[in-house]
């Protein structure tokens, strides 16, 4: 039996607003084992990145319990919250997130700058193999400006890659992109899960992304709506094979 | 956190910035450089008005005539014409003083100074033979005159530097010529060391020393004498020394408590002090002019580090996002600020050196770079750099890793 990693009991996020409070999530329960691949789908505005910051330790509930890896999130400091982020957790954003001017080396390497466990060699050979993962190692040294949208993404996924993390987030990672460039991010992201055993929730808002995941969770209006298990996963390898040649129009 | 690692961060952060980085030395760099500049120059005149002060002697005491009544009118007359000061107060002084070495009358007479078809416009001063000790000065060639030509105002005198090249010829020896002054021939004795300008820009090589008696009989035909110069044991006694010969003088003069002194006493070591004090102020004033740029460096440091702050917000929330405590993110906006200023600082000082070292080349203007002020400097530029930079980057600190992430 399959560990659990993530375990959300009746969780609740309120946003005041002067006189007003906005239930962003309104009770949310379920657990998510090790190694299991989700996606959360939901319409706008239905606390979907409320949901998935607060997964990433980048905001505390209002309410309710949320246990990562069996530690009592609710409990921690903020210095206590930056070190989950940095050791279990990682994040991939809809806006790539790069920072300017910086090498995709660098950018890779900067998690392991607030790590203080691991030394400038490590931290190196770390770097390029987390962007050899992700098919960019001849790309080591060019700028985000010199990169195209997907691989800024694979360069945004390597850095998250680079601590090791036991899960990563994604909030609609392939937002930005083409098809073609969704579904390879896709199958980097299955390639992960399957062979690395690496825990991935993934927000998205195409049913078709969602039927790459082994289980989709539906939100609506703060809370969930639907939770199945995705008995015939496709293949996002096959899929991209599956894609007409690129240049057709 | 790694120290190092922060150090690694800040400076990536600096290198991605260049231009905005090296905008904000420059601030400091002006700041240091002028500061340095500006002390080396107060501190340079103040140093060369000392030394220029030294050469008269420093524990050299005058003592001058002055009024203690005030005629019609409240008018006081001028020292020339006082006839207070008289042999007799000298040799008293010389008798009951304990804390003077030497002793010399003097009086001047103006006049030509004619040798053969040269003459010269200068001043015959008239004064013991201990008035080149009371001086520090000596003699290049020959010999001082002596207590027994005082006794018979003897025709006899010293000459300076600047007498000798203006009525002698190149190459030509005084010591045994005769010159004539005021019509009256003089045997040269002995030729003065080269002096140079006092703090006031005499040229006190030109002058004749001859007995004060001859002076006194021959050229002016007066009883009285127009100062007394005396020196003290040693430069912590002359404050000592003029209170001594007050009292004496009083006494000599008959003065009652009531009445105020008919003369004064002067020492070297106050003349130095009220001019250094003039040049202290100078120092002060250039180096608050200097320092206020230099505050105006320091918030030139506060206002990058708080723009940039803002522009940086989505950074900061990334870095807060994949880790970064708040700490981290204080510490290398505050790492950042203190490079700045520290490098800003040593350029600074480099330069405010080599402009000190270029105004004595191109202005001949005495600079004088303090250790201090380069340490003081320094010290101000780093603490710019933690005053400066601390609020913003506490600001950045407190941000909130979500709302920093959506910041646009
Ligand atoms: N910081 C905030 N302050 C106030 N209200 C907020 C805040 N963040 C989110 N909300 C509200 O919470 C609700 C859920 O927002 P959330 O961003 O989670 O939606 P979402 O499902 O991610 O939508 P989308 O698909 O458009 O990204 C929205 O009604 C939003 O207005
Ligand atoms: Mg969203």
């Amino acid at each position: 039996m399959a560990t659990t990693i993530l375990d959300i009991k009746n969780l609740k996020r309120e946003f005041k607003m002067g006189s007003e409070t906005v239930r962003a999530l309104k009770g949310i329960s379920f657990h998510i084992e090790a190694g299991e691949f989700v996606t959360i789908m939901g319409s706008s505005g239905s606390g979907k990145t409320t949901l998935l910051n607060i997964l990433g330790c980048l905001d505390k509930p209002s309410d309710g319990e949320f246990l990562l890896d069996n530690v009592n999130i609710g409990k921690l400091s903020r210095n206590d919250l930056a070190r989950l982020r940095n050791q279990k957790i990682g994040f991939v954003f809809q806006a790539y997130n790069l920072l300017p001017r910086t090498s995709a080396l660098e950018n890779v390497e900067l998690p392991l700058l607030y790590n203080k466990e691991i030394g400038a060699r490590e931290r190196h050979k770390r770097a390029i193999e987390s962007l050899e993962a992700v098919k960019l190692a001849d790309r080591l040294d060019h700028l985000p400006n010199q990169l195209s949208g997907g691989q800024q993404q694979r360069v945004a996924i390597a850095r998250a890659l680079v601590n090791q993390p036991v899960m990563i987030l994604a909030d609609e990672a392939t937002g930005n992109l083409d098809t073609r460039t969704s579904y390879e991010i896709i199958s980097l992201m299955q390639e992960l899960n399957q062979q690395q055993g690496k825990t991935i929730v993934f927000v998205t808002h195409e049913p078709d992304i969602a039927s790459f995941s082994s289980r989709t969770i539906t939100l609506k209006d703060g809370r969930i709506v639907k939770d199945v298990k995705n008995e015939k996963v496709r293949s996002a390898q096959e899929a991209l094979a599956a894609l007409p040649v690129q240049d057709d129009y | 956190m790694n120290v190092f690692n922060l150090f690694r961060i800040a400076w990536r952060a600096l290198l991605r910035n260049k231009m905005r980085a090296f905008l904000t030395m420059l601030g400091i760099i002006i700041g240091v450089g002028s500061v340095i500049t500006m002390v080396a120059i107060g501190q340079g005149s103040k140093q060369s008005i000392r030394d220029q002060l030294s050469t008269m002697g420093s524990n050299m005491i005058t003592i001058r005539p002055s009024s203690n009544v005030t005629v019609g009118g409240g008018a006081r007359l001028g020292s020339t014409a006082l006839q207070t000061l008289t042999l007799p107060d000298a040799d008293v002084i010389k008798k009951q003083s304990q804390y003077i070495t030497e002793i010399s009358p003097a009086v001047t007479a103006s006049g030509q100074a004619i040798n053969a078809a040269q003459n010269w416009p200068t001043s015959m001063q008239g004064v013991s033979p201990g008035y080149l000790n009371i001086r520090q000065w000596k003699l290049k060639s020959g010999t001082n005159f002596t207590d027994e030509d005082v006794k018979t105002a003897n025709k006899v005198c010293l000459i300076g530097q600047t007498i000798v090249e203006n009525i002698f010829g190149a190459g030509e020896d005084p010591v045994g010529k005769y010159i004539r002054f005021k019509k009256i021939p003089f045997k040269v004795i002995g030729v003065l060391e080269e002096k140079g300008e006092n703090a006031f820009g005499q040229d006190q090589d030109d002058i004749i020393m001859a007995p004060y008696t001859t002076v006194q009989k021959r050229l002016l035909a007066i009883p009285y004498v127009q100062t007394i110069y005396a020196s003290a044991i040693d430069e912590q006694s002359s404050a000592l020394a003029t209170a001594e010969i007050t009292s004496i003088l009083r006494k000599q003069h008959k003065l009652k408590d009531s009445d105020q002194d008919d003369f004064t006493v002067r020492t070297q070591a106050e003349l130095i002090s009220t001019i250094s004090s003039t040049s202290e102020l100078l120092t002060v004033l250039l180096a608050a002019i200097a320092g206020i740029s230099l505050l105006v460096g320091g918030i030139g440091i506060m206002n990058i580090m708080y723009v940039s702050v803002k522009e940086r917000t989505k950074e900061i929330g990334l870095r807060m996002s994949i880790g970064a405590r708040g700490i981290d993110i204080l510490l290398q906006f505050l790492i950042e600020a203190i490079f700045i200023s520290i490098t800003g600082g040593v350029i600074g000082v480099v330069l405010g050196v080599v402009a000190s070292n270029v105004i004595t080349l191109l202005l001949s203007w005495p600079t004088l770079v303090s250790e201090s002020s380069i340490i003081l400097s320094f010290l101000v530029c780093a603490f710019t750099g933690v005053f400066f930079g601390y609020y913003p980057a506490r600001n950045a600190s407190k941000l909130d890793p979500i709302e920093a992430l959506r910041y646009e």
